[in-house]
């Protein structure tokens, strides 16, 4: 694998996801996760929606950003239409908020790290999956390494959470990592068969508990994580 | 928001015209927010000037600031670190990079922004990236050790703050002590004890910021005035030779 993926998809890049749960503090806040098992459920439903939804917008971006070098433009307008794409699938808009603040800080990590035209036209404040899947095809990626690196992180980001939150066992919390990763890898094959379609036709999975979940945290006195 | 930042992010250089970023570290309840709310009252007369905070739980050191009106709310902004203040300030320094350019952009005059660490441990040392100079702060009542066990903050921060000196007989510390300590550990670099109970204004944190703030407008002078790059102009009076906060190395201990 390259090193350059590796490094994007290392949670050590420095693009402020350490700030962010995915929803797993307001779910342990509600109670809804408690333990190892609960954790493992949790991350099995995010993935299967959000999850799923980010990495095809992702794969989709790393196509668009592909196609845009060849072209040797830099199309603004379309990515105006997929960051669209992203915010008609994020209903939530605490969650439109925490996507677009990590996309921020991703953009600043990705064009410094992997200056490149598509990176240079992106809105400065686009969403993460979208910024993602550019930054994929920034570091010599295809659609399919940006949807393997966003539903990865979709569900790597709530687990380091939860190590925090509940004090679980790092160990125990990668060995539910590793028995999910099948499933990571099947919905990064389901999401880069996305990647060339129509954007209108990509996955729009929705978790109404996590939407719900999100309002809440952003209204709670005590939060650790920006979301 | 929108604007393409093709320079190089993680300069630290105030050389460029952009506001001086002053890091403030140190345990928890040593006196950070203290000392920020004292700097603000000292200098929002002379200087145009902002604060980002870094709370662990709550947003109550903003709170704080904004409740004793030691700044325009629009000039604080708190920032969430999800559990880890060190990271937030060191390792990945996003979401306070995104604070500082986001009140940048508001007050384009901004000569000043503190950026407040969240209590934290020994090691916690701001990244250059991040703080142009930065001040850590301890208080008597921690201990009168802590100096003699060094750690990152307090050998290499640009300031030593040992603050609560009001607390010391009762605490039993021996301010000597820590002087000596600190000394052996920070190889010259100024160390200042502060009571902010006695002394509300901090004078001698102050006079500091008011130093570092005459060299930073200095160095750019000279940057603009001979068009050179910086990482010379060594000289400003500052006595320890490390002017350009980013080449200095700190001494792993
Ligand atoms: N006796 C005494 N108390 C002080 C002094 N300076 C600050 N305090 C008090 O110490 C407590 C903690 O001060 P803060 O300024 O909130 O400390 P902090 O370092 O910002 O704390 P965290 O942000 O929670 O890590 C407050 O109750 C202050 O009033 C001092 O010089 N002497
Ligand atoms: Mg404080």
């Amino acid at each position: 694998m390259d090193t350059a993926l590796l490094l994007l998809a290392d949670s050590r890049l420095p693009a402020g996801g350490h700030a962010h749960s995915g929803g797993l503090e307001p779910a342990v806040s509600a109670g809804a996760v408690r333990d190892v098992a609960g954790l493992a459920a949790f991350l099995r439903g995010r993935l299967a929606t959000s999850g799923l939804v980010a990495a095809s917008l992702a794969a989709a971006a790393c196509a668009h950003a592909a196609r845009d070098e060849a072209d040797g433009g830099a199309d603004g307008a379309g990515w105006v239409v997929l960051d669209a794409e992203a915010d008609a699938r994020t209903p939530s808009p605490a969650q439109r908020a925490a996507s677009r603040a990590q996309g921020r800080s991703l953009l600043r990590a990705a064009r410094s790290t992997w200056p490149h035209p598509a990176l240079a036209a992106l809105p400065g404040d686009a969403h993460h999956p979208v910024v993602l899947g550019a930054a994929t095809a920034a570091a010599r990626g295809t659609p399919r390494d940006a949807a393997s690196i966003t539903a990865y992180g979709a569900v790597t980001g709530p687990a380091s959470a939860a190590v925090r939150l509940l004090g679980l066992d790092p160990l125990s919390v990668h060995r539910a990592l590793a028995d999910l990763a099948r499933a990571v890898d099947a919905v990064a094959d389901e999401a880069a068969a996305h990647a060339t379609g129509p954007w209108r036709d990509l996955p729009a999975a929705s978790a109404p508990v996590l939407d719900l979940y999100a309002e809440l945290h952003i209204r709670a006195d005590l939060r650790l994580f920006e979301s | 928001m929108g604007a393409n930042h093709d320079h190089d992010p993680y300069d630290a250089s105030p050389a460029h015209g952009r506001a001086l970023r002053l890091g403030i570290g140190g345990p928890v309840g040593s006196g950070k927010t203290a000392l920020t709310a004292a700097l603000c009252r000292a200098l929002r007369e002379e200087v145009d000037l902002a604060v980002v905070t870094n709370d662990i739980y709550t947003t109550e050191d903003a709170d704080f600031l904004r409740r004793e009106a030691v700044l325009a709310d629009d000039r604080i902004t708190a920032v969430r670190t999800g559990a880890c203040p060190h990271t937030a300030i060191r390792d990945d320094i996003s979401a306070n990079l995104d604070a500082v350019e986001a009140l940048q952009e508001r007050h384009p005059g901004l000569e000043l922004i503190i950026v407040e660490s969240g209590g934290d441990n020994l090691t916690a040392l701001f990244s250059r990236g991040l703080a142009d100079r930065q001040i850590f702060v301890l208080d008597v009542a921690g201990g009168d050790d802590v100096p003699r066990k060094g750690g990152l903050g307090v050998a290499a921060a640009d300031l030593l703050v040992v603050n609560k000196t009001d607390l010391a007989p009762l605490v039993g510390s021996d301010l000597d002590l820590m002087a000596r300590d600190a000394a052996r550990v920070r190889d010259g670099r100024p160390v200042a004890f502060t009571s902010l109970r006695e002394r509300p204004g901090a004078p001698e944190v102050t006079a500091w910021v008011r130093r570092i703030l005459r060299e930073a407008a200095a160095e750019h002078a000279h940057d603009h005035g001979h068009g050179h790059g910086h990482g010379h102009g060594h000289g400003h009076g500052h006595g320890h030779g490390h002017e350009q906060g980013h080449e200095h190395v700190p001494a792993a201990s």
